[in-house]
């Protein structure tokens, strides 16, 4: 057998790594016990989600990849009808067709077949999309994404429309949120790794390459988008399920922004970057959102001040594609402490 | 009749208007393979320049050449000082860099103005119409017509009679072979932009006519429709764009006419559902322009 490369960590080193970071802080605001805190740090998980999902595709094509949100918002719909007792559903959904109306599935099932639905409909249209590279595979993703949204906004037997859906059961806490999160650490280190996530390297790399040496590029793109699509909708469900009303704005270019920034400043080709970049720009934008509800509670100003930490973030998130365009990780995932050196030191021995 | 001259009349001036924000794209676009989303913005910041003049004493020509030149500044501006920096780096930098600028500008319109829509000064003969046969024709719709055929002449002599207009296309066509002739990129795309800044700025008058309020959503809808009508036209052609924004219209104001409202709430998806059929089948776009797309 070959060598691995200097300096390549196995995944399931990163994966300890990643998910102690992810484990360690669920614990201790477990310990602190403060529901502002809890809350915030579930939120923060929920993001980790989001944004490993878009690392799974994004990162591994390197195609700005816009309709992610949209798959979030299939999966948040779909759990929460699935979740929801037929009583609440005859409130919040008069109009909704009977055979959806009667399912009342338990939260962990209704998740995964929100997931499921996410990834049916990526799957549905994903092929002829991946033949697509450059500006058009973008303006296509940005095209699924309206679509999604207007489909969302429309179909009201099913969304509500463009009003509020309500009633949804506050299930989703904090070590819900952080469990999926560590899982899918897991899945996206090892996708990464693995044969179909090589490949799938190689073609972002170099597209002519990759299909010269047998690469199905079309076959492999397919696979990361469905893969994304699930972690999308777990994603949305655990959403759905933390803050129970929403409406279709909350999965179209605002949240769409905010997660390609988190994934762009940590770095997209690594699953280290998705998540710290997630924790790093959290604690930024959430501290900014607690400046500005502070000011406006203390009536500083004479109109509410808003807007604030999207600007702070956007200007953030273009001083790091000028200074640092690949992210904060660049290149290596993050490894257990003294793990390298122990590493390079094995390889000195053996040669 | 009447009906027929009102639609037709209804997809010259959308018409214009689509296509005069189509070529302000796809004018970008060509020299620098960049879709800019924060196109939109411009309309915003020409609507909100606009709103900040209102009860000055000056005529409302002056107020609007300002907010004209006010997307101009905006439009050079973002080029320098966000674009420049990442062009060399990626394609994908680029993008986000425009996704992420469009964002600022929305949001600090929140921040610095408001959330609410403003009002913005428009002259009377903008709320006025002309009855012609019992046809009613809004003279802002006549007025957006002929501005746009003007600018589009002015702008044919600018592209096929003068040095600058050469170069200009050279760089649409193959940007690394223009510099190297000793075109200087700089100038260039700075031109592209300002140029792509001036037209967003005119659509952004008679944009704003329709509702005479400016708010920091504003830009959305026009970014939508000039990525609609760049990809009919196909991405490459600057003919395409003027064609693709009129054919986009007749498509618009078709739906709105002869189908029912259910469907006319799902025109937006419509319409990409479109443009992702004719990126996959038929990229160069659905009007011939007689010159193949390079990639």
């Amino acid at each position: 057998m070959s060598k691995p490369p200097v300096g390549f960590v196995p995944p399931w080193a990163s994966a300890v790594a990643l998910i102690g970071l992810l484990l360690g802080l669920a614990v201790a605001t477990d310990l602190v016990g403060s529901v502002v805190l809890t809350r915030f740090a579930t939120r923060l998980y929920i993001d980790v989600i989001l944004v490993l999902g878009l690392q799974i595709f994004m990162g591994n094509t390197n195609i700005l990849w816009f309709p992610h949100i949209g798959f979030m918002g299939i999966g948040a719909y779909a759990s929460a009808i699935f979740s929801m007792a037929p009583l609440q559903k005859t409130l919040a959904l008069p109009e909704l067709y009977p055979f959806l109306a009667e399912l009342h599935l338990p939260f962990v099932p209704a998740l995964l077949a929100g997931a499921l639905v996410a990834a049916a409909v990526a799957a549905a249209i994903g092929l002829p999309l991946m033949r697509l590279s450059d500006f058009p595979a973008v303006i296509t993703g940005f095209a699924v994404l309206v679509i999604i949204h207007v489909v969302l906004t429309h179909w009201e037997a099913v969304t509500n429309g463009p009003q509020t859906l309500f009633g949804i059961d506050d299930y989703t806490g904090l070590w819900d949120a952080a469990a999926w999160a560590c899982l899918f650490v897991a899945v996206a280190l090892l996708f990464k790794e693995s044969k179909v996530g090589l490949q799938l390297r190689a073609s972002r790399d170099d597209l002519v390459s990759a299909g010269a040496i047998g690469v199905n590029v079309v076959a492999v793109r397919w696979t990361a988008f469905v893969l994304s699509a699930f972690v999308a909708g777990i994603g949305g469900g655990l959403f759905a399920h933390f803050i129970t009303s929403f409406t279709p704005k909350a999965f179209f270019l605002t949240e769409t922004f905010v997660v390609l920034a988190m994934l762009v400043i940590g770095g997209p080709a690594t699953v280290t970057g998705a998540v710290v970049g997630v924790i790093a720009v959290t604690i930024a934008y959430q501290s900014l959102r607690w400046t500005e509800n502070a000011l406006n509670a203390a009536q500083i100003f004479e109109r509410n001040v808003a807007g604030l930490s999207d600007v702070a973030l956007a200007i953030g998130l273009v001083l790091v594609l000028v200074l640092r365009p690949a992210g904060l990780f660049e290149w290596h995932e993050l490894a257990p402490p003294g793990l390298r050196r122990l590493l390079s030191w094995r390889r000195g021995a053996e040669g | 009749m009447i009906q027929a001259l009102a639609f037709v009349v209804d997809v010259l001036s959308l018409g214009s208007l689509y296509a005069l924000m189509a070529l302000g794209l796809v004018l970008v676009y060509g020299i620098l393979r960049l879709v800019n989303f924060a196109y939109g913005e411009l309309i915003m910041i020409a609507g909100y320049t606009l709103y900040l003049l209102n009860g000055s004493p000056v005529p409302w020509l002056v107020m609007a050449a300002c907010a004209v030149v006010a997307a101009v500044l905006a439009s050079v501006l973002t080029e320098r000082v966000a674009f420049r920096p990442v062009r060399e780096k990626s394609l994908t930098a680029m993008l986000i860099t425009s996704f992420a600028v469009s964002t600022l500008f929305q949001n600090a319109a929140l921040l610095f103005i408001s959330p609410r829509a403003r009002v913005v000064p428009l002259p009377d003969l903008f709320s006025e119409s002309l009855v012609v046969g019992g046809l009613f024709v809004p003279i802002r719709d006549l007025i957006a017509v002929a501005v746009t055929l003007i600018m589009l002449a002015a702008f044919t002599v600018l592209l096929n009679r003068t040095v600058l207009g050469i170069a200009l296309r050279a760089a649409a066509d193959n940007f690394r072979m223009t510099r190297m002739l000793g075109v200087p990129a700089n100038l260039i795309i700075s031109v592209a932009f300002a140029i792509s800044g001036l037209l967003a700025g005119t659509v952004a008058l008679f944009w704003l006519g329709r509702t005479a309020s400016v708010t920091p959503g504003i830009g959305l809808e026009p970014l939508i429709v000039a990525f609609v009508a760049t990809v009919l036209g196909g991405l490459n052609s600057l003919v395409g764009a003027v064609v693709g924004g009129y054919a986009l219209a007749l498509i618009t104001v078709g739906i709105n006419t002869f189908l029912p409202q259910v469907l006319v709430d799902y025109r937006q998806a419509f319409a990409f559902g479109l443009v992702i059929l004719i990126l996959l089948f038929r990229p160069e776009g659905l009007v011939w322009t007689g010159r193949h797309s390079r990639t």
